[in-house]
């Protein structure tokens, strides 16, 4: 079970990282590219040991590699949030703030909770993750408050990622911090950054889910068809 | 002689006095107008090629073979958007802006390494970019650290530490190729293939003739902002990279290939000038995706940078 | 358009060390620029603390000035400690 937990949320970072690192060669100026890539690179890192870990539980001898790439997107627990299309640098940002304030949230408990390797990964990672946050945060309030194109294109962000964040929430079973107390401390969080950058909360919509359950936007296949096929055409060699 | 020609004389004169004894310019210093126009071209040449470099690698960050290379890809690549960023800064205190050299890249009024118009087709591409190109540019790049202009050469010293790593892990990418399947191995021997001539290339064209007297390379020399000549850094990189291309297992695409004892040096043939010119011209496999991309890249961002602006302009008329 | 103005870049290595410039960077804003540093320039763990300054801010000595700022204090040599002899067995000074 705790081997599923961890699945999912080395699913949640890989499938993040992929889609920042599509950012790379595009970013609006070149210090943000660096920036952009910083944070692809500390998802793949936690993505990583979160899979490792996960495989080790499983206690089939999947390693990283083996879970990443030889699994079809039904088998993926990632949340739909992280596999929508890169969109406009609002779009990104968007989906930063919205899953850097839960992901930050999650790590700061899973620090104290039961599992000590997923405490000790947690441990490690919620310093980036803080990071990542206030990344968001300082672009979502220069593009709120900046122009009227950036306030337009900001508020357009925020409404198409908003039926995404339910999902942060659902209970996931075996879970060691139940996702329900999340979801508090970061709207706290999220509606403050909001309210500073004079950005209304979207209306609340009916929440999309299914991807904890395997069940995704069309999106994901092709994501994974472009991450796998190299690895999967050349089965059981060594990179 | 008129008191402002002495002065520029003496102006002149401490000029070189620095460069003669290996010291180096700073950016407030005096210096000949034709020695700040050429690094100018220079630095912002090489920053071009460190942006538009990211490009042909960046191809394969989605689909690198496992996530332990991803990882290195991609902090490969955003070390090179650090490298140009590194130089545009250098360039800068010479007195243009970023926005400008940026500009006349888009414009095709300034140059980058004719090596990137050159499609990345495989995973073996990446590697052999690693081992021959990042190699290339360290030979070049090693005398640069003691360039005469400060802010360049100081670029430099943080650019090839960094750089060390991008070699060494091309070259261990490939080796793990040429020891895994037949496949795999013929995966690198093709990069080799495509890769070689295209990296000696790299150096520029050979230094006879005009190139040699009164050339750039003899005025650049005489600045200190070159060490050595085209050929001599090319031959260095051939005799370098042919006995790692023995560990690695692979043929150096080159029938004329061989050990001179009484240079001391191997002989080789000499890479497709003609080509060379023709690709810098603009006429390479990717010239035009690959400006195509970077200006995108730009006008796509306009919107975010004057966002940002139009926010920190707000913030300090709030705080007056 | 306008670019983002430049900024200098100082870092701390580590503590006990006095601040470096390490170099330049373009953010629109003083908030931005210390995060680009970070991102930038403390990619391989290079510093502990990072200063950013507007480059428009520095006020530089002028090289025309330069004899007069820098010579005169070239022949002080008595403001070295190389400058005292002691005798050898006199220690710690």
């Amino acid at each position: 079970m705790r081997g599923q937990y961890a699945l999912a949320l080395g699913d949640d970072a890989l499938v993040l990282a992929q889609r920042l690192g599509e950012w790379v060669a595009r970013a609006p100026e070149l210090e943000e590219d660096i920036a952009l890539a910083n944070i692809a690179l500390d998802l793949l890192g936690q993505a990583r040991t979160l899979l490792s870990y996960a495989g080790e539980q499983e206690g089939e001898g999947r390693d990283e590699d083996a879970l990443a790439y030889w699994r079809d997107d039904r088998e993926f627990r990632n949340v739909l949030l992280v596999e929508l299309p890169n969109g406009d640098f609002a779009a990104t940002m968007a989906r930063q703030l919205v899953f850097a304030a839960y992901q930050y949230e999650l790590y700061d408990r899973l620090r104290a909770g039961t599992d000590d390797t997923l405490a000790a990964i947690a441990g490690k990672a919620v310093k980036e993750v803080h990071y990542h946050r206030d990344h968001a945060t300082q672009w979502v309030l220069r593009l709120g408050d900046g122009t009227d194109e950036s306030r337009r294109r900001m508020v357009a962000a925020l409404d198409a990622v908003w039926p995404y964040a339910g999902e942060l929430f659902e209970p996931f079973d075996g879970a060691d911090v139940d996702p329900a107390t999340l979801r508090e401390p970061w709207t706290a969080y999220v509606h403050g950054v909001l309210a500073e950058a004079g950005l209304d909360v979207p209306e609340p919509t009916a929440a999309r889910r299914g991807g904890r359950a395997g069940l995704h936007t069309e999106h994901l296949g092709y994501l994974l068809a472009e991450l796998q096929h190299l690895h999967r055409s050349h089965p059981g060699v060594t990179w | 002689m008129a008191p402002t020609d002495q002065r520029t004389d003496d102006r002149e004169a401490a000029f070189y006095a620095i460069v003669d004894s290996d010291g180096r310019i700073e950016p407030r210093d005096d210096m000949p107008e034709a020695y700040r126009r050429s690094l100018v071209r220079q630095i912002a040449q090489h920053a071009h090629s460190e942006i538009i470099g990211m490009q042909p690698e960046g191809n394969w960050i989605s689909r690198a073979p496992s996530l332990r290379r991803k990882a290195i890809l991609l902090a490969k690549v955003q070390d090179e958007a650090g490298h140009g960023l590194y130089l545009y800064a250098a360039a800068e205190t010479l007195g243009v802006s970023r926005d400008e050299l940026l500009e006349l890249l888009h414009t095709r009024k300034q140059k980058y390494s004719s090596i990137f118009n050159y499609p990345t087709l495989t995973w073996a591409d990446v590697g052999a970019i690693g081992w021959l190109v990042d190699g290339a540019a360290i030979t070049n790049q090693v005398p640069l650290t003691r360039c005469s202009y400060g802010p360049y050469a100081r670029a430099m010293v943080r650019i090839c530490k960094e750089e060390s790593f991008h070699q060494r892990q091309g070259f261990e990418s490939l080796l793990t190729l040429t020891r895994g399947t037949p496949a795999q191995k013929a995966m690198a021997q093709d990069a080799l293939d495509r890769w070689w001539y295209p990296s000696l290339a790299m150096f520029g064209p050979p230094d006879t003739g005009e190139q040699v007297s009164g050339g750039h390379t003899e005025q650049s020399m005489r600045w200190g902002i070159k060490r050595f000549s085209n050929d001599e850094l090319r031959q260095r990189f051939v005799d370098m990279t042919v006995p790692q291309s023995e560990v690695l297992g692979l043929t150096v695409p080159d029938p004329d290939l061989r050990w001179n004892d009484e240079r001391g040096h191997y002989d080789f043939t000499q890479p497709d000038y003609d080509e060379l010119f023709r690709v810098i011209k603009g006429d390479g496999p990717c010239n035009e995706q690959r400006l195509r991309h970077r200006v995108a890249a730009q006008e796509d961002g306009a919107w975010v940078r004057e966002a940002a602006a139009a926010y920190a302009s707000k913030r300090k008329q709030a705080a007056a | 358009m306008s670019e983002w103005p430049l900024w200098e870049v100082f870092i701390r290595a580590r503590r006990g060390l006095s601040h470096q410039h390490v170099g330049s960077l373009h953010a629109p804003d003083a908030a931005m620029a210390v995060r680009n540093a970070r991102d930038v320039y403390t990619r391989r763990g290079e510093g502990v603390s990072i200063w950013v300054v507007p480059s428009g801010q520095i006020t530089a000595s002028s090289p025309d000035e330069k004899d007069a700022f820098f010579d005169p204090a070239a022949d002080k040599v008595y403001r070295h400690p190389t400058f005292y002899e002691v005798p050898a067995e006199a220690k710690h000074l």
